[in-house]
């Protein structure tokens, strides 16, 4: 499994290691692999940890995820979602964030993309980023966002790539907006668009 | 206070297409030619921003020259295009009415034969000659202006303005007005913080100089703005090289020829002041634009000659940042009949 470049520039998210904080309530989010992130940390939390809790968890793989589907129902939260896909789950993590009160705790794990569109989720609720708790598991397939139509392409993993939205091949940059999300896209062959460079899988 | 500036028509010009664009002889020797020596690498070069040079574009806080009504047309272009080169984060309203007011004020003062503010309690009426605009308003109540306050007047004010809020010993690009932009997108960039939005910036980081440089900007108080200048170069006199554009405006960079490049490749100075808001604390960050083309330089013997010196020793790195890989060599090779390898003299100012 691959991890985000630690000399990667100032604007590319880092992220940490989940881990348990004193709070009233303790909402998890995660996708895929990040289930296992939310498993880990269960093993040393106080008793009854999550009897105040909420897992909102994104299956996308259900065949590959089933230990870890097994093991996040085992920790007996009294609201545990399961959803197919992140956008799906969106709406139930942005309803369960303003419903939260002081003293809560967000915790997110999972997938790029995951961590960027919770994120992007809480921020909307008003929620500053940096109280947010993030770890990084599984693809590192990105959001990108076009600069030249605006159009956001999910599952990015090649270098460079098209914008589904206009066609224009992009050149995809380390630069990120947390608002957006996304990372940027910038036409690669604006100069000559006659030079066309090899797609390569690197963002996995 | 009549500057030699205010003497000139306005002239009828076009930033695009046609590119109509020429410097007068006089606006050229008024440009703030950004190179100190006769090499370049980043530098914390920030200044007091005040009592400036006679003749210079430092003379009054918020310069206006012969490219002004011309460029608030280009802007109108550019915003019709794509409204999203003016954003404003919900708390920023406050100081999108600190910016109208330092505006309005500072260019009632420098050029009162062109704009007036008179100022009853909250009701304004404020009067732009060159624009055609004479406009009777509410301050702080944004119903009475066609546009939000930021809007409103940087319509009417050379440059990009960025407007930064403060707050996590951080400055947050939390609105602003970018139609002039040398390669980045306030549409991304927006809600970024200072290290964030210079990410991109190769060397800078490692040097420490965003460090120093915010450490400088946050000590900054109403009444003692600051600047620095930057620079990088544009082909054609395009104002909007946005990334946005980019696929519009990219192809012309390998458009450079020995035959065309003294009219055609222009160096790119960026005035960058920074302004303590009084109501909000936010910082406002105008980034004023100017256009030299290499022919316009040459007439400075001393600055084609330090262009032509900067050029050479630029660290590769930079010259790919800015852009300059497709016709740099061309321009050296321009540049050196005006470089007999005699020492140049101290400071930017034409000898």
């Amino acid at each position: 499994m691959s991890q985000p470049d630690d000399s990667a520039i100032l604007s590319r998210p880092r992220y940490g290691t989940l881990s348990p904080i004193e709070a009233s309530f303790h909402l998890f989010c995660a996708d895929d692999e990040g289930g296992q992130a939310i498993v880990e940390l269960a093993q040393d939390v106080p008793a009854n940890f999550f009897d105040s809790a909420e897992i909102i968890y994104v299956n996308s793989q259900p065949a590959l995820n089933s230990k870890t589907l097994a093991a996040l129902e085992q920790l007996n939260c009294p609201r545990m979602y399961t959803g197919p896909t992140i956008h799906a789950a969106l709406p139930r993590l942005s309803t369960s964030i303003s419903r939260m009160r002081m003293n809560s705790q967000i915790y997110i794990s999972g997938s790029e993309s995951m961590l960027g569109l919770a994120t992007m989720t809480a921020m909307q609720a008003n929620i500053d980023h940096q109280a947010l708790q993030t770890e990084h598991r599984g693809s590192l397939a990105r959001r990108v966002q076009c600069v030249h139509c605006k159009g956001i392409t999910e599952q990015v993993t090649t270098q460079p790539a098209s914008c589904e939205h206009c066609g224009l091949l992009l050149l995809v940059r380390d630069h990120y907006s947390r608002r957006a999300a996304a990372f940027q896209g910038v036409n690669i062959n604006a100069e000559d668009p006659s030079e066309i460079p090899a797609k390569e899988e690197v963002f996995t | 206070m009549a500057t030699k500036a205010c003497d000139l028509p306005f002239r009828k010009e076009t930033f695009r297409d046609d590119f109509t664009f020429r410097n007068s002889p006089e606006t050229i020797k008024r440009a703030p030619f950004p190179f100190d020596k006769d090499s370049y690498m980043y530098a914390v070069n920030m200044e007091l921003h005040k009592d400036g040079r006679a003749g210079t574009a430092f003379e009054n806080p918020f310069d206006v020259d012969e490219h002004y009504v011309a460029e608030m047309q280009d802007r109108a272009l550019v915003l019709n295009e794509d409204p999203l080169r003016c954003q404003s984060l919900p708390h920023m309203k406050l100081a999108g009415w600190d910016v109208l007011e330092l505006l309005m004020t500072h260019k009632a003062s420098s050029y009162p034969e062109w704009f007036s503010l008179t100022r009853d309690g909250n009701q304004w009426h404020w009067i732009n000659r060159p624009m055609g605009i004479d406009q009777k308003f509410t301050f702080g109540d944004e119903t009475t202006l066609p546009y939000e306050p930021l809007e409103y007047i940087t319509r009417q004010a050379q440059g990009d303005f960025c407007v930064l809020d403060e707050r996590d010993g951080n400055l947050w690009m939390d609105a602003g007005i970018v139609t002039t932009q040398a390669d980045w997108s306030l549409d991304f960039d927006i809600g970024m913080n200072f290290f964030e939005w210079h990410a991109p910036v190769p060397l800078a980081h490692e040097k420490g100089i965003f460090t120093r440089a915010l450490k400088y900007l946050l000590t900054i108080q109403q009444g003692n703005p600051a600047r620095r200048l930057n620079w990088t170069m544009t082909v054609n006199p395009r104002l909007d090289t946005s990334p946005e554009n980019y696929h519009v405006w990219g192809p012309e960079n390998i458009q450079i020829t020995p035959e065309n490049v003294g009219e055609k490749l222009f160096l790119r100075i960026e005035l960058q002041s920074f302004w303590r808001l009084p109501r909000s604390n936010a910082m406002l960050f105008p980034i004023r634009c100017y256009l030299l083309s290499m022919q316009d330089l040459s007439t400075v013997p001393k600055w084609a000659t330090r262009m032509h010196r900067v050029l050479q020793t630029l660290p590769p790195e930079i010259a790919s940042y800015k852009g300059l890989d497709g016709y740099r060599d061309i321009a050296i090779e321009w540049l050196s009949q005006f470089d007999n390898g005699a020492p140049t003299s101290s400071g930017s100012y034409p000898d």
